[in-house]
């Protein structure tokens, strides 16, 4: 059972990745409320520490690196409301976890209409 | 009895919303998307339905990991929208039929469906902008709702065949709704994109345009694939294409004439993401408008 050949570039939010993420998936849910937003831009470390979060995941935290994020165990769907707080899309951290700029992104995208 | 009067399947991305409330609705990038609810908008002006049963995916304001429902339905007088984190408006309010939901509740249990039920639900973008396409403008909705939530975020994933077989016990319980209603089918999500990894971005507009062919004619060849050849070809979030599927399952069950096309789109990109847009109605719509 399971999920079958990895397939590359794509991670799987699975039963091991749930267990590994669970502190930091809970604390990026909590960002739906923007009291919650906001007492974790007052005070990073100590909302972090709040929610239980390992060493890896508040490293992840601190370098706004998502591909990081997802190797901690984050799940997108949650990590787009830590990304949220810098007022990011799903464009930006499109590019980001490509490597390529914000346009030459677009321009993947716009291509594949093509 | 409820009469299903069609489905409509659509893309749902948050910048939709973005777009709906700058105003960016006759923008270059946007207007291929926009301009595919016209006929939409028509349609529902000529059928004028009661309810609309919305199958859609939370993604993350309802639901969280601590407990994931597979399958999922409200049952509620109202469902409200919320905050999701990155800026969207907050919609107004929308209006339950919970008669009809606990009828389908009770349908599904009695067919094997297990389902979560439920009597509060946040209602996130994906069951709210195809709501404020369907109806622009702002006003109060015209229309009840019922959610049905397919678990899209944590796997295992239902399979395909699993959603199949579930939209048609949908179809036929909300055809034997002892009401005279009449009821449109949502399906929302996809169609393929992909938010996380080094393959951000991916887009599969050969393989989209596949999954539009099948659901006009052989929506049954959607239910043979697997979760593991949906995302590989679709990307890890076009296993949105389980609504579609569901959808289309429940308006061919429901045993109320052929299904046919009344209108597609297909535009790249929205967002991340191949925009897609299928609206089909029933053959026992279509004799039922004629004879008014």
């Amino acid at each position: 059972m399971g999920f079958g050949p990895a397939i590359p570039g794509t991670p799987i939010f699975d039963g091991d990745a749930a267990i590994k993420g669970y502190a930091l998936n809970k604390m990026c849910f909590s960002f739906n409320d923007k009291a919650n937003r906001e007492a974790f831009v007052a005070d990073e470390a100590a909302y972090c520490e709040r929610y239980g979060l390992s060493v890896a995941q508040k490293k992840a935290i601190a370098s706004r690196n998502v591909l990081q994020l997802i190797a901690a165990g984050g799940n997108i769907y949650y990590l787009a409301k830590f990304a949220g707080i810098f007022g990011l899309n799903v464009q930006d951290i499109g590019a980001q976890q490509t490597g390529l700029s914000i346009e030459a992104f677009r321009a993947k995208l716009a291509q594949a209409g093509r | 009895m409820a009469q299903i009067i069609g489905g409509l399947t659509t893309s749902h991305v948050p910048s939709i919303g973005k777009a709906i409330a700058q105003g960016q609705q006759q923008d270059p990038y946007w207007k291929p998307f926009f301009d595919a609810f016209h006929p939409v908008h028509g349609w529902l002006a000529r059928g004028r339905p009661d309810v609309a049963v919305v199958i859609y995916n939370d993604h993350g304001l309802n639901n969280f990991l601590d407990k994931m429902p597979t399958f999922a339905i409200g049952a509620a007088d109202h469902y409200h929208n919320a905050d999701e984190g990155w800026g969207i408006p907050v919609l107004k309010p929308f209006k339950g039929d919970p008669a009809l939901s606990w009828h389908m509740i009770e349908h599904l249990v009695a067919h094997e469906f297990d389902i979560t039920m439920c009597q509060e639900v946040q209602v996130d973008h994906a069951f709210t902008l195809p709501m404020a396409l369907m109806y622009p403008g702002g006003r109060d909705w015209p229309i009840a709702t019922v959610p049905v939530m397919i678990n899209s975020v944590q796997h295992p994933l239902p399979t395909p065949r699993r959603c199949f077989k579930l939209g048609q016990e949908i179809g036929k319980a909300i055809a034997s709704f002892p009401a005279d209603k009449k009821i449109v089918l949502l399906g929302t999500g996809g169609l393929s994109h992909q938010l996380d990894g080094t393959r951000a971005g991916f887009i599969n507009k050969e393989f989209d345009l596949w999954c539009m062919e099948k659901m006009r004619h052989d929506p049954e060849a959607l239910a043979e694939l697997s979760i593991h050849e949906i995302i590989e070809n679709a990307g890890s979030q076009g296993v949105e294409l389980l609504t579609w599927i569901t959808m289309r399952a429940a308006l061919q069950a429901a045993g109320q004439g052929e299904v046919r096309e009344v209108h597609s789109t297909y535009h790249i990109p929205i967002s991340n993401t191949g925009g897609a847009v299928m609206l089909f109605e029933t053959s026992g719509r279509a004799q039922a408008l004629a004879a008014e």
